[in-house]
Protein backbone atom coordinates (compact mmCIF):
# COMPACT_ATOMS: atom_id res chain seq x y z
CA UNK A 1 0.00 0.00 0.00
CA UNK A 2 2.72 2.36 0.80
CA UNK A 3 4.52 1.94 -2.72
CA UNK A 4 1.33 2.39 -4.51
CA UNK A 5 1.03 5.92 -3.13
CA UNK A 6 4.65 6.56 -3.75
CA UNK A 7 4.90 4.92 -7.11
CA UNK A 8 1.25 6.39 -8.04
CA UNK A 9 2.85 9.64 -7.33
CA UNK A 10 5.84 9.45 -9.19
CA UNK A 11 3.24 7.85 -12.33
CA UNK A 12 0.75 11.31 -11.45
CA UNK A 13 3.83 13.89 -11.72
CA UNK A 14 5.56 12.25 -15.06
CA UNK A 15 1.16 11.90 -16.18
CA UNK A 16 0.68 15.82 -15.83
CA UNK A 17 4.23 17.43 -16.73
CA UNK A 18 3.99 15.22 -20.21
CA UNK A 19 0.53 15.34 -20.44
CA UNK A 20 1.04 19.61 -20.29
CA UNK A 21 2.57 19.19 -23.37
CA UNK A 22 0.23 16.88 -25.30
CA UNK A 23 -2.55 18.70 -24.20
CA UNK A 24 -0.51 22.18 -25.45
CA UNK A 25 0.18 20.40 -28.67
CA UNK A 26 -2.61 18.98 -29.59
CA UNK A 27 -0.92 15.40 -29.30
CA UNK A 28 -3.80 13.93 -27.76
CA UNK A 29 -3.87 11.29 -30.22
CA UNK A 30 0.11 10.38 -29.83
CA UNK A 31 -0.76 10.10 -26.36
CA UNK A 32 -3.57 7.73 -26.91
CA UNK A 33 -1.59 5.47 -29.45
CA UNK A 34 1.60 4.97 -27.80
CA UNK A 35 0.55 3.73 -24.58
CA UNK A 36 -1.99 1.76 -26.22
CA UNK A 37 0.34 0.09 -29.36
CA UNK A 38 3.03 -0.71 -26.19
CA UNK A 39 1.06 -3.17 -25.32
CA UNK A 40 1.54 -5.18 -28.12
CA UNK A 41 5.25 -5.08 -27.07
CA UNK A 42 3.96 -6.17 -23.19
CA UNK A 43 2.38 -9.16 -24.61
CA UNK A 44 5.06 -10.10 -26.93
CA UNK A 45 7.11 -10.33 -23.86
CA UNK A 46 4.68 -12.49 -22.38
CA UNK A 47 4.80 -14.68 -25.02
CA UNK A 48 8.74 -15.00 -25.34
CA UNK A 49 9.03 -15.05 -21.19
CA UNK A 50 11.51 -11.83 -20.82
CA UNK A 51 11.23 -8.38 -19.10
CA UNK A 52 7.30 -7.21 -19.86
CA UNK A 53 9.00 -3.91 -19.06
CA UNK A 54 11.67 -4.35 -21.88
CA UNK A 55 8.92 -5.74 -24.17
CA UNK A 56 6.30 -2.42 -23.31
CA UNK A 57 9.63 0.50 -23.63
CA UNK A 58 10.87 -0.94 -27.07
CA UNK A 59 7.09 -0.86 -28.64
CA UNK A 60 6.82 2.34 -26.69
CA UNK A 61 9.72 3.27 -28.80
CA UNK A 62 8.73 1.96 -31.64
CA UNK A 63 5.63 3.41 -31.68
CA UNK A 64 6.81 6.91 -31.23
CA UNK A 65 9.10 6.52 -34.03
CA UNK A 66 6.37 5.06 -36.11
CA UNK A 67 4.45 8.08 -35.76
CA UNK A 68 7.44 10.16 -36.17
CA UNK A 69 8.53 8.78 -39.23
CA UNK A 70 5.33 8.49 -41.01
CA UNK A 71 4.36 12.28 -39.75
CA UNK A 72 6.72 14.01 -42.20
CA UNK A 73 5.07 11.94 -45.25
CA UNK A 74 1.43 12.03 -44.11
CA UNK A 75 -0.92 14.09 -42.12
CA UNK A 76 -0.08 13.12 -38.37
CA UNK A 77 -3.44 12.36 -37.01
CA UNK A 78 -3.36 9.82 -40.27
CA UNK A 79 0.12 8.69 -39.53
CA UNK A 80 -0.26 8.45 -35.86
CA UNK A 81 -3.42 5.77 -36.47
CA UNK A 82 -1.59 3.52 -39.13
CA UNK A 83 1.15 3.23 -36.56
CA UNK A 84 -1.33 2.15 -33.92
CA UNK A 85 -3.22 -0.31 -36.32
CA UNK A 86 0.10 -2.08 -37.03
CA UNK A 87 0.81 -2.12 -33.21
CA UNK A 88 -2.42 -3.54 -32.45
CA UNK A 89 -2.61 -6.19 -35.03
CA UNK A 90 1.07 -7.44 -33.36
CA UNK A 91 -0.49 -7.26 -30.38
CA UNK A 92 -3.10 -9.59 -31.28
CA UNK A 93 -1.16 -11.85 -32.80
CA UNK A 94 1.03 -12.01 -29.50
CA UNK A 95 -1.81 -12.11 -27.46
CA UNK A 96 -2.94 -15.34 -29.46
CA UNK A 97 0.15 -17.14 -29.00
CA UNK A 98 -0.26 -16.30 -24.78
CA UNK A 99 -4.05 -17.67 -24.62
CA UNK A 100 -3.45 -18.44 -20.78
CA UNK A 101 -1.87 -15.60 -19.94
CA UNK A 102 -4.90 -13.12 -20.53
CA UNK A 103 -5.39 -11.96 -16.84
CA UNK A 104 -1.61 -10.70 -17.09
CA UNK A 105 -2.66 -8.96 -20.44
CA UNK A 106 -6.02 -7.83 -18.87
CA UNK A 107 -3.76 -5.79 -15.93
CA UNK A 108 -2.01 -3.83 -18.76
CA UNK A 109 -5.05 -1.82 -19.56
CA UNK A 110 -6.03 -1.40 -16.11
CA UNK A 111 -3.07 -1.55 -14.00
CA UNK A 112 -2.61 -2.66 -10.94
CA UNK A 113 -1.58 -0.33 -8.90
CA UNK A 114 -2.41 -1.99 -5.43
CA UNK A 115 0.04 -4.71 -6.19
CA UNK A 116 2.92 -2.86 -7.23
CA UNK A 117 5.99 -4.56 -5.50
CA UNK A 118 9.22 -3.30 -4.17
CA UNK A 119 11.22 -4.11 -7.04
CA UNK A 120 9.24 -1.80 -9.63
CA UNK A 121 10.12 1.02 -7.47
CA UNK A 122 13.99 2.17 -8.57
CA UNK A 123 13.07 1.24 -12.38
CA UNK A 124 10.06 3.88 -12.23
CA UNK A 125 11.99 6.45 -10.49
CA UNK A 126 14.50 5.79 -12.97
CA UNK A 127 12.45 6.77 -15.92
CA UNK A 128 10.81 9.29 -14.22
CA UNK A 129 13.70 11.00 -13.62
CA UNK A 130 14.91 10.63 -17.23
CA UNK A 131 11.39 11.56 -18.39
CA UNK A 132 11.58 14.93 -15.86
CA UNK A 133 15.15 15.92 -17.22
CA UNK A 134 13.95 14.86 -20.96
CA UNK A 135 11.14 17.49 -20.53
CA UNK A 136 12.82 20.32 -18.72
CA UNK A 137 15.51 20.15 -21.38
CA UNK A 138 12.98 20.99 -23.87
CA UNK A 139 10.98 23.38 -22.23
CA UNK A 140 11.41 26.28 -23.88
CA UNK A 141 11.63 25.26 -27.75
CA UNK A 142 8.70 22.38 -26.69
CA UNK A 143 6.75 25.83 -25.28
CA UNK A 144 7.79 28.00 -28.08
CA UNK A 145 6.42 25.43 -31.17
CA UNK A 146 3.43 24.73 -29.09
CA UNK A 147 2.65 28.22 -29.70
CA UNK A 148 3.17 28.81 -33.17
CA UNK A 149 5.29 26.21 -34.82
CA UNK A 150 6.84 28.65 -37.28
CA UNK A 151 7.93 30.91 -34.52
CA UNK A 152 10.24 27.96 -33.46
CA UNK A 153 11.57 27.47 -37.04
CA UNK A 154 12.64 30.70 -37.43
CA UNK A 155 14.76 30.46 -34.44
CA UNK A 156 16.69 27.50 -35.73
CA UNK A 157 14.09 24.69 -33.77
CA UNK A 158 14.12 21.77 -35.87
CA UNK A 159 10.37 20.42 -36.63
CA UNK A 160 10.78 17.25 -37.01
CA UNK A 161 13.76 16.82 -34.50
CA UNK A 162 11.84 18.26 -31.73
CA UNK A 163 8.57 16.22 -32.49
CA UNK A 164 10.31 12.92 -32.64
CA UNK A 165 11.96 14.36 -29.18
CA UNK A 166 8.57 14.50 -27.47
CA UNK A 167 7.08 11.66 -29.10
CA UNK A 168 10.12 9.54 -27.06
CA UNK A 169 9.35 11.82 -23.81
CA UNK A 170 5.59 10.29 -24.26
CA UNK A 171 7.25 6.71 -24.80
CA UNK A 172 9.03 7.15 -21.74
CA UNK A 173 6.48 8.38 -19.50
CA UNK A 174 4.55 5.03 -20.88
CA UNK A 175 6.88 2.67 -20.28
CA UNK A 176 7.43 3.66 -16.63
CA UNK A 177 3.88 4.22 -16.05
CA UNK A 178 1.53 1.43 -18.13
CA UNK A 179 2.61 -1.18 -15.73
CA UNK A 180 1.23 1.10 -12.47
CA UNK A 181 -1.94 2.35 -14.05
CA UNK A 182 -2.09 0.52 -17.04
CA UNK A 183 -2.78 1.82 -21.04
CA UNK A 184 -6.23 3.29 -20.64
CA UNK A 185 -5.83 5.71 -17.56
CA UNK A 186 -2.39 7.16 -18.46
CA UNK A 187 -3.78 8.10 -20.90
CA UNK A 188 -6.77 9.98 -18.99
CA UNK A 189 -4.45 11.27 -16.37
CA UNK A 190 -2.35 13.06 -19.00
CA UNK A 191 -5.59 14.66 -20.41
CA UNK A 192 -7.47 15.35 -17.57
CA UNK A 193 -5.03 16.81 -15.53
CA UNK A 194 -3.09 19.12 -17.90
CA UNK A 195 -6.58 20.09 -19.40
CA UNK A 196 -8.24 21.35 -16.20
CA UNK A 197 -5.42 23.07 -15.46
CA UNK A 198 -4.67 25.27 -18.29
CA UNK A 199 -8.29 26.76 -17.41
CA UNK A 200 -7.08 27.86 -13.82
CA UNK A 201 -3.74 29.06 -14.43
CA UNK A 202 -2.55 31.69 -17.14
CA UNK A 203 1.28 31.17 -17.55
CA UNK A 204 2.83 28.16 -18.81
CA UNK A 205 4.63 27.93 -15.20
CA UNK A 206 1.77 28.02 -13.34
CA UNK A 207 -0.02 25.69 -15.44
CA UNK A 208 2.56 23.12 -15.73
CA UNK A 209 2.83 22.86 -11.90
CA UNK A 210 -1.22 22.90 -11.31
CA UNK A 211 -1.29 20.17 -14.07
CA UNK A 212 1.35 17.87 -11.65
CA UNK A 213 -0.59 19.14 -9.04
CA UNK A 214 -4.02 18.03 -10.22
CA UNK A 215 -2.63 14.71 -11.50
CA UNK A 216 -1.23 13.62 -7.59
CA UNK A 217 -4.54 14.53 -6.22
CA UNK A 218 -6.19 12.44 -8.75
CA UNK A 219 -4.28 9.29 -8.23
CA UNK A 220 -4.09 9.93 -4.61
CA UNK A 221 -7.69 9.78 -4.29
CA UNK A 222 -8.59 7.65 -7.22
CA UNK A 223 -6.10 4.67 -4.23
CA UNK A 224 -7.90 5.97 -1.23
CA UNK A 225 -11.04 5.88 -2.76
CA UNK A 226 -10.46 2.12 -4.64
CA UNK A 227 -9.10 0.90 -1.16
CA UNK A 228 -11.58 2.28 0.86
CA UNK A 229 -14.73 0.74 -1.31
CA UNK A 230 -12.63 -1.81 -2.96
CA UNK A 231 -13.69 -0.72 -6.28
CA UNK A 232 -10.89 -0.28 -9.16
CA UNK A 233 -8.65 2.11 -9.14
CA UNK A 234 -9.69 3.15 -12.76
CA UNK A 235 -12.54 3.85 -12.25
CA UNK A 236 -11.76 6.73 -9.98
CA UNK A 237 -8.76 7.69 -12.20
CA UNK A 238 -11.15 8.21 -15.41
CA UNK A 239 -14.06 9.38 -13.20
CA UNK A 240 -11.48 12.36 -11.32
CA UNK A 241 -10.12 13.45 -14.34
CA UNK A 242 -13.16 13.92 -16.04
CA UNK A 243 -14.47 16.01 -13.23
CA UNK A 244 -11.25 17.74 -13.02
CA UNK A 245 -11.57 18.98 -16.49
CA UNK A 246 -15.52 20.01 -15.82
CA UNK A 247 -14.65 21.97 -13.27
CA UNK A 248 -11.83 23.82 -15.34
CA UNK A 249 -14.65 24.40 -18.06
CA UNK A 250 -16.90 25.53 -15.18
CA UNK A 251 -14.24 27.98 -14.24
CA UNK A 252 -13.28 29.56 -17.52
CA UNK A 253 -16.65 29.82 -18.82
CA UNK A 254 -17.25 32.47 -15.66
CA UNK A 255 -13.69 33.92 -15.86
CA UNK A 256 -14.60 34.95 -19.70
CA UNK A 257 -18.35 36.00 -19.05
CA UNK A 258 -16.84 38.11 -15.89
CA UNK A 259 -13.75 39.47 -17.89
CA UNK A 260 -16.29 40.94 -20.63
CA UNK A 261 -19.06 42.37 -18.10
CA UNK A 262 -16.21 44.40 -16.16
CA UNK A 263 -13.76 45.39 -18.78
CA UNK A 264 -13.19 45.20 -23.01
CA UNK A 265 -16.48 46.55 -24.07
CA UNK A 266 -14.90 49.32 -26.62
CA UNK A 267 -11.98 46.87 -27.54
CA UNK A 268 -11.62 47.69 -30.69
CA UNK A 269 -12.36 51.24 -30.56
CA UNK A 270 -10.10 52.04 -27.95
CA UNK A 271 -6.90 52.51 -29.13
CA UNK A 272 -3.67 53.02 -27.34
CA UNK A 273 -3.79 56.84 -27.78
CA UNK A 274 -7.70 56.90 -26.68
CA UNK A 275 -7.84 58.43 -22.64
CA UNK A 276 -10.99 56.61 -22.31
CA UNK A 277 -9.34 53.33 -22.86
CA UNK A 278 -6.00 54.33 -21.42
CA UNK A 279 -8.44 54.82 -18.35
CA UNK A 280 -10.31 51.39 -18.35
CA UNK A 281 -6.95 49.35 -18.58
CA UNK A 282 -4.97 51.58 -16.78
CA UNK A 283 -5.00 49.78 -13.38
CA UNK A 284 -4.29 46.47 -14.54
CA UNK B 1 -1.95 59.17 -35.42
CA UNK B 2 0.95 61.29 -36.36
CA UNK B 3 2.29 61.34 -40.18
CA UNK B 4 5.21 59.59 -40.78
CA UNK B 5 7.77 60.89 -42.20
CA UNK B 6 9.54 58.36 -44.75
CA UNK B 7 13.32 57.43 -43.69
CA UNK B 8 16.04 57.48 -46.49
CA UNK B 9 18.89 54.15 -45.63
CA UNK B 10 21.65 54.14 -44.43
CA UNK B 11 23.86 55.24 -47.80
CA UNK B 12 26.94 55.62 -46.28
CA UNK B 13 29.30 53.77 -48.61
CA UNK B 14 31.70 50.92 -47.19
CA UNK B 15 28.38 49.84 -44.91
CA UNK B 16 26.48 46.98 -46.17
CA UNK B 17 22.95 46.73 -46.09
CA UNK B 18 20.50 45.15 -43.26
CA UNK B 19 19.15 42.79 -46.09
CA UNK B 20 20.86 42.49 -49.37
CA UNK B 21 18.60 39.91 -52.23
CA UNK B 22 20.76 39.23 -54.76
CA UNK B 23 19.93 37.26 -58.08
CA UNK B 24 17.24 34.92 -55.97
CA UNK B 25 15.40 32.49 -57.84
CA UNK B 26 13.64 29.88 -56.16
CA UNK B 27 11.60 26.66 -57.54
CA UNK B 28 8.88 25.29 -55.85
CA UNK B 29 7.12 21.89 -57.19
CA UNK B 30 8.80 22.13 -61.07
CA UNK B 31 7.71 25.93 -60.83
CA UNK B 32 9.78 28.86 -61.52
CA UNK B 33 8.08 30.85 -58.65
CA UNK B 34 11.20 33.47 -58.32
CA UNK B 35 12.94 34.58 -61.03
CA UNK B 36 15.93 36.75 -60.75
CA UNK B 37 14.87 38.93 -57.75
CA UNK B 38 17.49 41.43 -56.30
CA UNK B 39 16.81 44.05 -53.69
CA UNK B 40 18.79 46.07 -50.77
CA UNK B 41 17.31 47.22 -47.64
CA UNK B 42 18.65 49.57 -45.34
CA UNK B 43 19.12 49.98 -41.55
CA UNK B 44 15.72 52.20 -40.80
CA UNK B 45 14.15 51.55 -44.22
CA UNK B 46 10.37 50.04 -44.73
CA UNK B 47 9.58 48.51 -47.80
CA UNK B 48 6.76 46.82 -49.03
CA UNK B 49 6.38 43.57 -50.95
CA UNK B 50 3.29 43.64 -53.22
CA UNK B 51 2.07 41.13 -55.02
CA UNK B 52 -1.39 39.72 -56.10
CA UNK B 53 -1.69 35.86 -54.58
CA UNK B 54 0.33 33.69 -55.81
CA UNK B 55 3.00 36.15 -57.00
CA UNK B 56 5.67 34.34 -54.44
CA UNK B 57 5.89 36.71 -51.58
CA UNK B 58 5.85 34.23 -48.87
CA UNK B 59 8.24 32.09 -51.04
CA UNK B 60 10.35 35.17 -51.35
CA UNK B 61 10.37 35.83 -47.16
CA UNK B 62 10.72 32.14 -46.69
CA UNK B 63 13.82 31.89 -48.47
CA UNK B 64 15.20 35.16 -46.84
CA UNK B 65 14.52 33.38 -43.75
CA UNK B 66 16.33 30.33 -44.91
CA UNK B 67 13.05 28.13 -44.48
CA UNK B 68 13.32 27.83 -48.24
CA UNK B 69 16.47 26.75 -50.48
CA UNK B 70 16.45 29.31 -53.39
CA UNK B 71 17.71 27.51 -56.74
CA UNK B 72 20.01 30.53 -57.74
CA UNK B 73 21.09 33.21 -55.85
CA UNK B 74 22.21 34.81 -51.98
CA UNK B 75 20.95 36.28 -49.43
CA UNK B 76 22.97 38.71 -47.09
CA UNK B 77 22.04 39.99 -43.44
CA UNK B 78 24.34 42.85 -42.55
CA UNK B 79 26.40 41.71 -46.11
CA UNK B 80 26.73 38.57 -44.43
CA UNK B 81 25.48 34.88 -45.98
CA UNK B 82 23.61 33.64 -42.79
CA UNK B 83 23.82 29.72 -41.99
CA UNK B 84 20.66 27.78 -42.06
CA UNK B 85 19.78 29.42 -39.40
CA UNK B 86 18.74 32.95 -39.72
CA UNK B 87 19.61 34.55 -36.75
CA UNK B 88 19.18 38.31 -36.84
CA UNK B 89 16.01 37.81 -39.02
CA UNK B 90 12.83 38.65 -36.99
CA UNK B 91 9.61 37.00 -38.72
CA UNK B 92 5.54 37.59 -37.92
CA UNK B 93 3.69 35.02 -39.80
CA UNK B 94 0.90 35.44 -42.50
CA UNK B 95 -1.58 32.87 -40.77
CA UNK B 96 -1.93 32.24 -37.30
CA UNK B 97 -4.16 30.79 -35.26
CA UNK B 98 -3.59 30.80 -31.65
CA UNK B 99 -5.44 28.63 -29.35
CA UNK B 100 -7.54 30.41 -26.82
CA UNK B 101 -7.42 28.36 -24.04
CA UNK B 102 -3.39 28.17 -24.40
CA UNK B 103 -2.09 29.33 -20.76
CA UNK B 104 0.54 31.91 -22.57
CA UNK B 105 0.69 35.50 -21.33
CA UNK B 106 1.50 38.06 -24.32
CA UNK B 107 4.66 38.50 -22.19
CA UNK B 108 5.56 35.12 -22.32
CA UNK B 109 5.66 34.85 -25.55
CA UNK B 110 7.55 37.86 -25.63
CA UNK B 111 9.84 36.48 -23.66
CA UNK B 112 10.20 33.44 -25.48
CA UNK B 113 11.68 35.99 -28.56
CA UNK B 114 14.56 36.00 -25.97
CA UNK B 115 15.68 32.28 -25.92
CA UNK B 116 13.26 30.39 -26.86
CA UNK B 117 15.39 28.44 -28.87
CA UNK B 118 17.49 27.13 -25.97
CA UNK B 119 17.33 24.45 -23.83
CA UNK B 120 16.73 24.20 -20.24
CA UNK B 121 14.47 26.10 -18.38
CA UNK B 122 14.78 30.10 -17.91
CA UNK B 123 15.68 31.84 -14.70
CA UNK B 124 13.88 34.69 -13.74
CA UNK B 125 15.25 37.82 -13.90
CA UNK B 126 15.33 41.37 -13.35
CA UNK B 127 17.24 42.09 -16.62
CA UNK B 128 14.51 39.96 -18.37
CA UNK B 129 11.99 41.08 -17.32
CA UNK B 130 12.87 44.63 -17.65
CA UNK B 131 13.62 43.90 -21.45
CA UNK B 132 9.98 42.56 -22.18
CA UNK B 133 8.25 45.14 -20.32
CA UNK B 134 10.05 48.01 -22.66
CA UNK B 135 9.54 45.30 -25.75
CA UNK B 136 5.71 45.72 -24.98
CA UNK B 137 5.91 49.50 -24.37
CA UNK B 138 7.63 49.71 -27.68
CA UNK B 139 4.41 48.22 -29.40
CA UNK B 140 2.08 49.69 -27.18
CA UNK B 141 0.87 46.80 -25.51
CA UNK B 142 1.31 46.88 -21.79
CA UNK B 143 -2.20 47.26 -21.34
CA UNK B 144 -2.81 43.55 -22.57
CA UNK B 145 0.32 41.91 -21.78
CA UNK B 146 -1.27 39.83 -19.09
CA UNK B 147 -3.69 38.65 -20.79
CA UNK B 148 -3.84 34.81 -22.93
CA UNK B 149 -1.98 35.46 -26.00
CA UNK B 150 -5.36 33.50 -27.58
CA UNK B 151 -7.77 35.93 -26.50
CA UNK B 152 -6.67 38.88 -27.77
CA UNK B 153 -7.82 40.40 -31.27
CA UNK B 154 -6.03 39.82 -34.06
CA UNK B 155 -4.40 43.48 -34.13
CA UNK B 156 -3.21 42.93 -30.51
CA UNK B 157 -1.78 39.30 -31.43
CA UNK B 158 0.00 40.84 -34.30
CA UNK B 159 1.72 43.15 -32.14
CA UNK B 160 2.80 40.83 -29.66
CA UNK B 161 4.38 38.52 -32.92
CA UNK B 162 6.16 42.15 -33.29
CA UNK B 163 7.45 42.40 -29.98
CA UNK B 164 8.46 38.85 -30.08
CA UNK B 165 10.50 39.01 -33.26
CA UNK B 166 12.06 42.25 -32.37
CA UNK B 167 13.21 41.47 -29.04
CA UNK B 168 16.38 39.61 -30.09
CA UNK B 169 17.13 42.57 -32.03
CA UNK B 170 17.09 41.85 -35.07
CA UNK B 171 18.97 43.45 -38.41
CA UNK B 172 15.75 42.87 -40.38
CA UNK B 173 12.12 42.33 -39.60
CA UNK B 174 9.95 40.23 -42.03
CA UNK B 175 5.85 40.51 -41.74
CA UNK B 176 3.74 38.60 -43.94
CA UNK B 177 0.63 40.18 -44.93
CA UNK B 178 -0.04 41.63 -41.02
CA UNK B 179 -2.56 43.85 -42.51
CA UNK B 180 -4.60 40.98 -44.23
CA UNK B 181 -7.69 40.66 -41.09
CA UNK B 182 -7.01 44.25 -39.81
CA UNK B 183 -9.73 47.07 -40.22
CA UNK B 184 -8.93 50.42 -41.47
CA UNK B 185 -7.71 51.60 -37.65
CA UNK B 186 -5.87 49.22 -36.57
CA UNK B 187 -3.86 48.98 -40.30
CA UNK B 188 -2.94 52.66 -40.16
CA UNK B 189 -1.87 51.77 -36.42
CA UNK B 190 0.40 48.82 -37.19
CA UNK B 191 1.76 50.52 -40.06
CA UNK B 192 2.49 53.60 -38.14
CA UNK B 193 4.19 51.29 -35.62
CA UNK B 194 6.33 49.62 -37.97
CA UNK B 195 7.61 53.00 -39.37
CA UNK B 196 8.67 54.18 -36.32
CA UNK B 197 10.19 50.88 -35.15
CA UNK B 198 12.19 51.21 -38.13
CA UNK B 199 13.57 54.46 -37.66
CA UNK B 200 13.76 54.03 -33.48
CA UNK B 201 15.21 50.62 -33.59
CA UNK B 202 17.50 51.27 -37.02
CA UNK B 203 15.92 47.97 -38.68
CA UNK B 204 15.08 47.22 -42.10
CA UNK B 205 11.19 46.14 -42.40
CA UNK B 206 10.04 44.65 -45.48
CA UNK B 207 6.09 43.87 -45.11
CA UNK B 208 4.14 42.29 -47.75
CA UNK B 209 0.61 42.88 -49.27
CA UNK B 210 -1.36 42.54 -52.03
CA UNK B 211 -2.98 46.21 -51.49
CA UNK B 212 -0.24 48.84 -52.24
CA UNK B 213 -2.12 51.55 -50.10
CA UNK B 214 -1.85 50.98 -46.60
CA UNK B 215 1.51 51.49 -46.77
CA UNK B 216 2.18 54.37 -49.12
CA UNK B 217 2.44 56.87 -46.64
CA UNK B 218 4.97 54.64 -44.56
CA UNK B 219 7.13 52.89 -47.34
CA UNK B 220 10.33 53.90 -48.49
CA UNK B 221 10.92 52.01 -50.97
CA UNK B 222 8.65 48.88 -53.03
CA UNK B 223 9.52 45.67 -54.25
CA UNK B 224 6.94 45.16 -56.85
CA UNK B 225 6.39 40.62 -57.63
CA UNK B 226 4.70 39.66 -60.37
CA UNK B 227 5.26 36.60 -62.27
CA UNK B 228 7.53 36.15 -60.15
CA UNK B 229 9.80 38.85 -61.04
CA UNK B 230 10.36 41.87 -59.48
CA UNK B 231 10.22 45.39 -60.06
CA UNK B 232 12.30 47.51 -57.36
CA UNK B 233 12.48 50.95 -56.49
CA UNK B 234 10.71 54.33 -54.89
CA UNK B 235 7.41 53.99 -54.74
CA UNK B 236 6.90 56.58 -57.26
CA UNK B 237 9.30 55.40 -59.56
CA UNK B 238 8.23 51.60 -59.69
CA UNK B 239 3.83 52.03 -59.10
CA UNK B 240 4.13 53.37 -62.81
CA UNK B 241 2.04 52.36 -66.11
CA UNK B 242 5.30 51.60 -67.85
CA UNK B 243 6.96 49.89 -65.01
CA UNK B 244 3.86 47.75 -64.23
CA UNK B 245 3.13 47.09 -68.01
CA UNK B 246 6.67 45.58 -68.49
CA UNK B 247 6.34 43.58 -65.13
CA UNK B 248 2.99 41.72 -65.53
CA UNK B 249 3.89 41.92 -69.62
CA UNK B 250 0.83 43.40 -70.61
CA UNK B 251 -0.44 47.06 -70.53
CA UNK B 252 -1.52 47.62 -67.27
CA UNK B 253 -2.81 51.37 -65.90
CA UNK B 254 -2.38 53.20 -63.06
CA UNK B 255 -4.97 55.31 -61.41
CA UNK B 256 -4.32 58.05 -58.99
CA UNK B 257 -7.68 58.36 -56.98
CA UNK B 258 -8.20 60.71 -53.94
CA UNK B 259 -4.54 59.67 -52.66
CA UNK B 260 -4.98 55.99 -53.44
CA UNK B 261 -3.28 54.16 -56.04
CA UNK B 262 -5.13 51.66 -57.78
CA UNK B 263 -3.51 49.21 -60.72
CA UNK B 264 -5.66 47.88 -63.35
CA UNK B 265 -5.21 45.75 -65.96
CA UNK B 266 -5.53 48.13 -69.29
CA UNK B 267 -7.57 47.83 -72.65
CA UNK B 268 -5.10 46.01 -74.20
CA UNK B 269 -4.55 43.66 -71.16
CA UNK B 270 -5.03 40.02 -71.55
CA UNK B 271 -8.11 39.41 -69.12
CA UNK B 272 -6.17 40.48 -66.47
CA UNK B 273 -8.65 39.90 -63.81
CA UNK B 274 -6.62 38.94 -61.30
CA UNK B 275 -4.88 41.84 -61.36
CA UNK B 276 -7.79 44.08 -61.11
CA UNK B 277 -8.89 42.12 -58.27
CA UNK B 278 -5.29 42.12 -56.69
CA UNK B 279 -5.63 45.87 -56.08
CA UNK B 280 -8.80 47.43 -55.99
CA UNK B 281 -10.64 46.67 -53.48
CA UNK B 282 -14.43 47.36 -52.87
CA UNK B 283 -15.39 50.62 -54.16
CA UNK B 284 -12.11 50.64 -56.33
CA UNK B 285 -13.85 47.84 -57.69
CA UNK B 286 -16.20 49.92 -60.28
CA UNK B 287 -12.95 51.88 -61.56
CA UNK B 288 -11.84 48.53 -63.17
CA UNK B 289 -12.55 48.55 -67.12
N1 LIG C 1 5.01 23.76 -51.56
C1 LIG C 1 4.70 24.22 -52.78
N2 LIG C 1 4.76 23.40 -53.86
C2 LIG C 1 4.46 23.86 -55.10
N3 LIG C 1 4.09 25.11 -55.36
C3 LIG C 1 4.01 25.97 -54.34
C4 LIG C 1 4.31 25.58 -52.99
N4 LIG C 1 4.14 26.64 -52.19
C5 LIG C 1 3.75 27.65 -53.00
N5 LIG C 1 3.69 27.25 -54.27
C6 LIG C 1 3.33 28.09 -55.43
O1 LIG C 1 4.20 29.17 -55.46
C7 LIG C 1 3.52 30.34 -55.85
C8 LIG C 1 3.84 31.46 -54.88
O2 LIG C 1 3.28 31.15 -53.65
P1 LIG C 1 3.38 32.14 -52.42
O3 LIG C 1 2.76 31.46 -51.25
O4 LIG C 1 4.77 32.60 -52.28
O5 LIG C 1 2.47 33.34 -52.92
P2 LIG C 1 2.03 34.64 -52.10
O6 LIG C 1 2.44 35.80 -52.92
O7 LIG C 1 2.49 34.59 -50.71
O8 LIG C 1 0.45 34.51 -52.20
P3 LIG C 1 -0.67 34.94 -51.12
O9 LIG C 1 -0.93 36.39 -51.31
O10 LIG C 1 -1.85 34.13 -51.55
O11 LIG C 1 -0.18 34.59 -49.76
C9 LIG C 1 2.05 29.98 -55.93
O12 LIG C 1 1.69 29.89 -57.28
C10 LIG C 1 1.94 28.65 -55.26
O13 LIG C 1 1.00 27.87 -55.93
MG1 LIG D 1 1.61 34.48 -48.88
Amino acid sequence: MVNAWTVGGIVAVIAGLVGFFVVLRGSAFAAHAVPNGSFAGAAGAVWLNINVLAGLGAFALLGAAGIGWLGHRDRQDVATALTLVLLLGLGALFLSFTAESAPAAYSLLFGEILGVSNNQLVPTLGLAAGCVALIAFLYRPLLLSSVLSELGEVRGIPRQALELAFLACIALATTMTVPVVGTTLIFSLMIGAPAAARSFAGTPGRALVLSVAIAVAIVWLAIAAAYQLDLPVGFFVGVLSGAAYAIGRAWAAWRGSSARRSARLPASDGGPNDPASAGAFGGS
Amino acid sequence: MTQIAPVSADASPGTAPALAVEHVGAVLGGRQVLHDVSFALGAGELAGLIGSNGAGKTTLLRVILGLQAQSVGVVRIGGQAPGRRASGVGYVPQKFELDPDLPVRARDLVALGIDGNRFGIPLPSRRRRELVQAMLRAVDAERFADARVGELSGGEQQRVLIAHALIQRPRVLLLDEPLASLDLRSEHEVVALLARLAREQRIAVLISAHDVNPLLPAMDRVVYLAGGRAAVGRTDEVIRAEVLSELYGHHVDVLHLHGRVIVVAGPGGEQGSDLTLAHAHGTDLEVSP
